[in-house]
């Protein structure tokens, strides 16, 4: 088997990678993961080391009627990506909650391609990132819909949260849509702090710094509500959230 | 307790409070009156410290009320404040401050309240968690002892229940999903939480049904009607002031009180319209 070569800035997956970085942890190993027909697996992904690189890559085969519900939470390496392909059976679902938190010159990163090949399958992306500093992340997620993939249900949900000026946020929700009764829906915004939240808070008691943390704790919640380790998850999301302020 | 004195402030850069005057006890409710545009809410944002609302002239001198419990209250929340602003900007004497030169939070831990016409939704953070953070904060800026998480459930289930509101809407998202009647009874049950001395509420009564507005009159009375307190009610209409019985009555036009009365001003505003009245 040969060793594939280091992706390039052509390549529309790692446009917006820290390519040297990316050198030092190449070739990314495959991680595969089967979810039988019928059950449900949950998995959350915790990457907040504070190490040069790491990056991942994730393909999940969902079979029919199988649910597969992953959490993500990359905020600790100053290259972190995370790369997840999804391939559905019939009325499958699967649900991805994701979170970046990033400072410094950090640049995090979050790839999917999600493959609703079989009708009837359901496929929520919740990415919330928040960026201080001159960091970057970037999420890149495209779902696929199959010919004869009827009753599609697909949804992406990406924010982004700026926390200075210096910092960047790269979306890109992608549909490919080949089937023709789908419901596939996609959001995505990137924006700054509430000013209205904020006052209020304030106007309340709660300092400048207080008000932002409980503001940003809620906006990075929707990407681990419901999960199996939630509180865990969330604990962990505003710890960091603490250092980015 | 409050002294507006000559008060003008723009919002972007147009000006909107043009010179406003006015002086309340202790012991007092004040009632404000007006037309739409006549600065009524900036006026609540003014004293509130929204960015945005700039001050050009005048000030508000503004004196909490001691807490008999904790004689160091005013000392402690000046001190607090003088770290904060890094600046030694003291009260104008008497246990009085210079709220103008306070950020929004330290009024608060002054003991001023705003009431919003619009609550702000904030998803993902629950009531009590914000309340319970809320209050600490203004005690720890007071130099007082965090309430513990018992402590402030039981404050917080005593005044959810004053406000007939059910204790479980206060475990939802700030906001979220409550109408606009729910709004505002929410935030009563901040009020009765944060136990200000001073509490400017700004439309407190639109959205409310006759049932809710009464509820909500009794709850302000309930918290606020005491010799130590004072209050400004912003509002458009005088049936909440059948329930919260205003000391004084003004009516604000041009960005300034252009009359004052008892009760009755109320009464006849409603009769005769802003127009006739402040002419």
């Amino acid at each position: 088997m040969t060793v594939a070569a280091l992706p390039t800035r052509k390549d529309e997956a790692f446009r917006y990678a820290d390519l040297a970085a990316l050198a030092g942890v190449w070739p990314v190993v495959r991680e595969h993961i089967v979810v039988p027909s019928g059950q449900s697996t949950s998995l959350s992904i915790i990457e907040d080391s504070v190490v040069e690189a790491v990056a991942r890559h994730l393909v999940i085969e969902l079979e029919a009627g199988a649910s597969f519900d992953l959490r993500i939470l990359n905020t600790g390496a100053a290259f972190g990506r995370i790369a997840v392909d999804a391939r559905l059976g019939e009325g499958a679902r699967f649900t991805l909650g994701a979170a970046q938190l990033g400072t410094g010159s950090q640049v995090l990163e979050i790839v999917t391609e999600v493959f609703h090949d079989a009708p009837g399958a359901t496929s929520r992306q919740t990415i919330r990132s928040v960026l201080a500093g001159q960091a970057t992340g970037t999420y890149l997620g495209k779902v696929a819909v199959a010919r004869g993939a009827d009753g599609t249900d697909a949804a992406q949900s990406v924010r982004a949260m700026l926390l200075s000026r210096t910092a960047t946020a790269n979306a890109k929700p992608e549909l490919e849509i080949y089937a023709d009764d789908v419901k596939c829906a996609h959001g995505c915004a990137v924006g700054e702090l509430d000013a209205a939240g904020l006052f209020y808070l304030e106007s309340r008691g709660l300092t400048p710094p207080e008000a932002k943390r409980l503001m940003l704790q809620a906006f990075v919640a929707e990407a681990f509500s419901g999960a199996a380790d939630e509180e865990k998850l969330q604990a962990l999301a505003l710890e960091r959230l603490g250092a980015l302020l | 307790m409050l002294q507006i004195h000559n008060l003008s402030a723009t919002v972007a850069g147009k000006p909107i409070l043009k010179g406003l005057s006015l002086s309340i006890n202790a012991g007092e409710i004040h009632a404000i009156m007006g037309p739409n545009g006549a600065g009524k809410s900036t006026l609540a944002y003014v004293l509130g410290g929204r960015p945005g609302y700039e001050v050009t002239g005048g000030s508000v001198s503004f004196t909490p009320n001691p807490n008999p419990a904790h004689p160091e209250l005013v000392e402690g929340y000046g001190a607090a404040r003088g770290a904060s602003t890094g600046s030694a900007r003291a009260g104008v004497g008497g246990g009085a401050v210079d709220l103008l030169a306070l950020a929004p939070h330290l009024r608060a831990a002054a003991g001023l309240f705003l009431g919003f016409q619009y609550p702000v939704e904030i998803p993902g953070v629950s009531f009590v968690q914000f309340l319970r953070e809320a209050a600490n904060a203004q005690r720890k800026a007071r130099g007082e002892e965090p309430l513990s998480g018992g402590e402030f459930l039981k404050l917080a289930r005593e005044k959810a229940a004053l406000l007939k509101m059910d204790m479980d809407m206060l475990k939802r998202p700030v906001n979220v999903g409550f109408s606009g009647g729910e709004k505002k009874r929410a935030e009563m049950v901040q009020m009765g939480i944060l136990d200000p001395s001073f509490a400017v509420l700004d439309e407190t009564d639109s959205g409310l049904d006759i049932d809710a507005l009464r509820i909500v009159g009794e709850g302000i009375n309930a918290i606020m009607r005491r010799p130590d307190k004072g209050v400004l009610l912003i509002t458009h209409y005088q049936r909440l002031l059948d329930t919260v019985k205003p000391d004084f009555v003004h009516v604000l036009a041009g960005g300034r009180i252009v009359k004052s009365g008892g009760a009755e001003l109320a009464l006849q505003l409603e009769d005769e319209g802003y127009e006739a009245v402040a002419a």
